[in-house]
Parts: C-alpha cells; sequence; structure tokens
C-alpha cells in the first residue's frame, strides 16, 4: 500500500474534470477515501513480475485459431438500413427534428 | 392449470413452471400463453410492487406486446402448427437491455425516460423463439454493484429471504424467477452479476463464453467483459434458453462464428469420466463452513457419478479482484461518457454552457458508486498511471486466463463456491466499497478469462439460505458444465 502515492483531494478533483463529473463538497472527502482503499487493494498487483507478459485486452488474443472464431470478424461494407431518424430523435432532450441542440459552446 | 412440476423452493414460494410444462400447456390448450401471462401478472402484481412482498423486480411492464405475443402463440397453437423452443415462456428483461419503446434506465436516474428505438438482439432472438416478453427488471446503476441497492429505483429485496440483498448486478432477474414471477430472465455478468445473484437466490444462471451471446442493443458497461446470459429455475430451462441465444450477430463484432452447441442435447450424455478440477485457491480464508460442507458434498456426488476429482491450481486467483476494479472501472469510463445530456435521457436544466451542461447533468444522473467507478477508471487511464494500473492488470489478465488454460488441459470442468457467504442483509455493505468487491471473489477470474460459468444451486444453510457451486467450463463448452450442472441439480432432489 505505501508504494502507491496516495490521492489527494486535488487529484480527486483534476480526475473529476477530467471525467466531467461535479462533485459537490460532501462528496469530494468521501470519493478521496474510497478511491485511497480501493487504490490500495489494487496495489497487490505489485507483487507480481510482468514484465515479460503480453497485456491482454480481449479474450480471443489469448486462445489461438482463426481471429473470426473469437469475434474479430469485419463484416461486409455495404449500405444497410439504420435507425430511422424521427424515432432517434424523439429520444433527444432538446432537438429540432434533424439536430440535435445544446447550450452554447464558445463563450464570449 | 398446466402440469405441475416437482420443483419446490422449501418456502412459501411453489416454482410450478418449467420450459416444458409452459409449452405443453400451450400445445393442448390447457394453460394458453395468454392464460400463463396473465398468471404471471397477477403474481408481479400481487407481490412485486407496493402490496405483498415489495420484491421490486420489474422496473417496468410491457403488458401490450406481451399480450400481443401470447395471442399469437396461441393462434399457433390452434391451428396445430409446432411451437417454437419458447412457445408462451414468460421471460422478464434485465434494464441494461434495449426492447424498443419499452423504458431502459439501466437503474439509472441519467436514462430516466429514456425509450430505445430497438430491440438488443438477445430480446429479438428470444421473442422470435415464442417468449412472451413480461417487462423490464431492476439491477444495479449501469450494473454496476453486488446487491441490487445501488439502483437508482430503490432494491430489491430477496425472495427467499425479504430481509436480504438478492445480490447484483441482476438482481431483478434472479428474484423474478426465484419468486415465481417469470420462467427465465435474462441478466447480464461483467463481474459475477448473473451468478452471483443466482446463488444467492437459489436458482440457476449461467455465464456464456465471452462472444458466444450477442451484446447488441446491452448498455455497455466494460465491453471486453460484459455478456448476456439467462437465469433459470432449473438447468433444462437454462440449456434451452441459451440455445437461442448463442450464435454470430453481425451487430455485435466480437461476437464469434463458431458453430454453436447443442446444449439440451449436451443433457443427455452421462458425466461418468468427465474430469472435475477442484481449485484449492477457491476453498481459503473467509470461505463460510456452511458453503463449504455444501461444495464437498456435491463433490463427493459427482465422485458417486464415476466422475475424476482432480486437484488444479489457479495461482494468481488472489489478484482477480484487482485486475477486475482497474480494467472494468477503465472500460466504464469511456462507455459511460456517452451519458451527457444530448441524445437520450436526462438534461440539467440549469446549464448554460455545454460544458456545464455536461456535467450538471452527469453530477444529477449518475449515483455515487457509478461516479466512483467513473473516477477510479479516469484515475487508471490518465497520464502518468496507465502503465502502472491499466497496462498492469492487463498483464495480469493474462496470466489469469492462463491460469484457467493450463488447468483445462488436465481437467473438464472447474468446480468450488460460487460466493464465499450467502445473501448478506440489507446496508451491511454500503459504507464499504472494498468489502462490497469482495462479495465477487469467486467469480470475476472467470469473468476476465472469459471462460463459461454456472451456478447451480445446492442446498442451503441451516438459516434457509441458498448456496450454489460454481461449475466453470472451456471457452465455449457450455455443453459439458451444463451436464455437471444436470447432475449436480439431480443430486439435490430427495429420492
Amino acid at each position: 500500500m505505501s508504494e502507491q502515492a496516495s490521492v489527494s483531494i486535488e487529484d480527486v478533483r483534476r480526475v473529476a474534470e477530467l471525467a466531467n463529473l461535479e462533485l459537490t463538497a460532501e462528496e469530494e472527502p468521501r470519493m478521496q477515501r474510497d478511491l485511497n482503499a480501493i487504490l490500495g487493494h489494487i496495489a497487490q498487483l505489485n507483487e507480481l513480475d510482468t514484465k515479460d507478459v503480453q497485456p491482454m485486452a480481449q479474450v480471443g488474443e489469448m486462445l489461438g485459431g482463426e481471429a473470426h472464431e473469437h469475434g474479430e470478424t469485419l463484416r461486409e461494407d455495404v449500405v444497410r438500413p439504420s435507425l430511422e431518424r424521427a424515432a432517434v430523435m424523439a429520444a433527444a432532450p432538446e432537438t429540432d427534428g434533424r439536430f440535435f441542440k445544446v447550450p452554447k459552446v464558445i463563450e464570449r | 392449470m398446466p402440469k405441475t412440476s416437482e420443483i419446490s423452493k422449501g418456502t412459501d414460494i411453489v416454482i410450478d413452471f418449467t420450459i416444458d410444462s409452459v409449452r405443453a400447456g400451450v400445445a393442448d390448450g390447457s394453460a394458453t400463453a395468454t392464460a400463463t401471462a396473465e398468471l404471471h401478472y397477477s403474481r408481479i402484481a400481487a407481490d412485486d410492487g407496493d402490496k405483498g412482498k415489495r420484491i421490486n423486480s420489474f422496473l417496468a411492464l410491457s403488458k401490450e406486446r406481451a399480450l400481443a405475443q401470447a395471442a399469437k402463440i396461441d393462434a399457433l397453437a390452434a391451428k396445430g402448427a409446432e411451437l417454437p423452443a419458447l412457445a408462451g415462456v414468460p421471460v422478464g428483461i434485465k434494464d441494461v437491455l434495449t426492447m424498443q419503446g419499452s423504458p431502459a434506465t439501466a437503474g439509472s436516474l441519467i436514462l430516466k425516460g429514456y425509450r430505445p428505438p430497438y430491440d438488443a438482439t438477445a430480446v429479438t432472438k428470444l421473442e422470435a423463439a415464442g417468449a412472451v416478453l413480461l417487462g423490464k427488471l431492476n439491477c444495479d446503476e449501469f450494473a454496476m454493484g453486488s446487491s441490487n441497492e445501488n439502483s437508482a429505483y430503490g432494491p430489491v429485496l430477496n425472495p427467499r429471504a425479504l430481509d436480504r440483498v438478492p445480490g447484483g448486478s441482476s438482481g431483478g432477474s434472479a428474484a423474478a424467477v426465484a419468486a415465481g414471477f417469470a420462467v427465465a430472465t435474462l441478466g447480464t455478468d461483467t463481474g459475477g452479476s448473473i451468478r452471483q445473484p443466482a446463488a444467492f437466490c437459489g436458482v440457476v444462471g449461467v455465464l456464456p463464453t465471452y462472444g458466444r451471446v450477442s451484446r447488441y442493443g446491452l448498455i455497455a458497461f466494460a465491453s471486453s467483459l460484459d455478456r448476456v446470459g439467462p437465469f433459470t429455475n432449473n438447468v433444462k430451462d437454462a440449456a434451452t434458453v441459451l440455445q437461442v441465444l448463442a450464435g454470430q450477430d453481425v451487430l455485435d463484432a466480437t461476437s464469434s462464428d463458431r458453430p454453436v452447441g447443442d446444449y439440451v442435447g449436451a443433457l443427455e450424455k452421462p458425466v461418468e469420466g468427465l474430469r472435475i478440477g477442484v481449485p484449492a485457491e477457491y476453498f481459503g480464508e473467509g470461505l463460510d463452513p456452511e458453503i463449504r460442507t455444501a461444495i464437498e458434498r456435491v463433490l463427493d456426488g459427482l465422485k458417486a457419478e464415476k466422475c475424476i476429482i482432480k486437484p488444479v491450481s489457479l495461482p494468481h486467483t488472489k489478484y482477480a479482484i484487482p485486475t477486475y476494479y482497474v480494467i472494468a472501472t477503465a472500460e466504464a469510463s469511456s462507455n459511460l461518457s456517452r451519458f451527457d445530456g444530448v441524445r437520450f435521457g436526462l438534461r440539467s436544466a440549469e446549464a448554460k454552457t455545454l460544458s456545464e451542461m455536461y456535467r450538471k447533468t452527469r453530477d444529477a444522473g449518475f449515483g455515487p458508486e457509478v461516479k466512483r467507478r467513473i473516477l477510479l477508471g479516469t484515475y487508471a487511464l490518465s497520464a502518468g498511471y496507465y502503465d502502472a494500473y491499466y497496462k498492469k492488470a492487463q498483464q495480469v489478465r493474462a496470466l489469469l486466463t492462463r491460469d484457467f488454460l493450463t488447468a483445462f488441459n488436465e481437467v473438464d470442468v472447474i468446480v468450488g463456491p460460487m460466493t464465499p457467504t450467502p445473501a448478506f442483509k440489507l446496508g451491511e455493505k454500503t459504507d464499504d466499497p472494498v468489502a462490497m468487491y469482495l462479495a465477487d471473489i469467486y467469480s470475476v477470474a472467470a469473468s476476465l478469462a472469459g471462460i463459461c460459468g454456472v451456478s447451480v444451486p445446492c442446498g442451503e444453510t441451516k438459516d434457509g439460505l441458498p448456496i450454489g457451486v460454481q461449475i466453470m467450463g472451456r471457452h465455449f463448452d457450455e455443453g459439458t458444465m451444463l451436464r455437471v450442472g444436470l447432475a449436480v441439480e439431480k443430486m439435490q432432489k430427495p429420492s
């Protein structure tokens, strides 16, 4: 546990900003405490020597055989029908029927 | 009323339907699909909502769609046509899977009011096979949790013990089957979310091999781990539903084109001669003694069936939880960035600028566990920490997978406890995320390795809480795993 840098309140704020999350003043110390507890548990991984181990991103990589057998298939590049625009737009919080509307992007 | 099966839960809940009994009732007209659907809706009305047992498993009912499908099935039966595999079977769908026109909240406020314009492939397949879709089932928010206490729509109660959690994240799916509200349900499993609640509620829950069942229409949590699978009251029903779900889907690029096995047919074969691996790492400190005894009884039973019991080693098991909580949260932090108030669900009305709108929407829409995991995943992927956390976890994931591949050179299936304890009390672990995460100690390794697994009921504690045994199978060898599951199920029946 001591090998890991502990997470400060500033770290929590920085990560929240990266994640587009707004934390309340009450949430910040709670998240700091929880992240430190979880990262402390995760620090166990440092017991393992992994310098010659290839990182595994997908299950299929470990199975050998043909890629398509474990789902690395590319479908044919053909035009196919998509969802109806009207059905998709109906779920949007704000739309003019053609586009999604959002608040101002650039402040002046 | 249909022919009742002999399955009884030992409490006041009597499970009186199987897929076979529903189909038989529909075929000979003694219980139409419509009557069966209505009966299940009346049970839900009596015990799921604010009356009776208040299980809180269903978040939305799709009665119109269900009764239209039931009428279609009854018309087929009236013509004497051959009935599909799930003809008239009442099924519930976890609320992280889309059903066109029905709400899909994923247990979150951020998707409140969202009605997706398309069906998940698993949903399409069930309906094409004749299933009657009753509605959407409660779950932990974005499938993040082990107790169903992280749902924005209230916890689900365990039908077998109302002061206990049903497990999570597919708590509603497990509870609905255990309470007799549905004959089968769909759940999803990222780190144990099908198998652990199945064990807690005393039902069968299947984790199919990664790539076996399409994820199209599943609201993604961790894409390299997420899987869709069934809950049922018995192993044969599980095999029947899995048979319907399995297969390649052009809409999920990670689905496999390997031929689908004959899962129901596999159940006919005897288990004699199968090699059963027993990992010492799954019987260590922290395992409830009553669960240990129940699993040992299962192993004795398999030995009596002339299976060969062999010790195997899965040496990296203790690293599965920390590995999982890096990889799953990293993927989640990326997947959940799509919930931003632009295309669907909630949008904060207070915001004046776009970036403020993102933040305020996400702050109001996400619950504490989801925020915690997004923060952890973002931290693990952030500059300076990527190698130390994310890459390291991916390397350990390779080691964990190798453990299984090596063991499966020696044995056909691996058997152990599903959970370290029986269902815990509501509120017991909500203040301690690490303690909650450790409830998944026996489930996450199979998730990371991509192998298949099933939880099968194998008795109960002296307090009457269900116990589940986990049977893990090779990649794409669900048939052998279910065959052993059936043998375990047969041992439980009083002769």
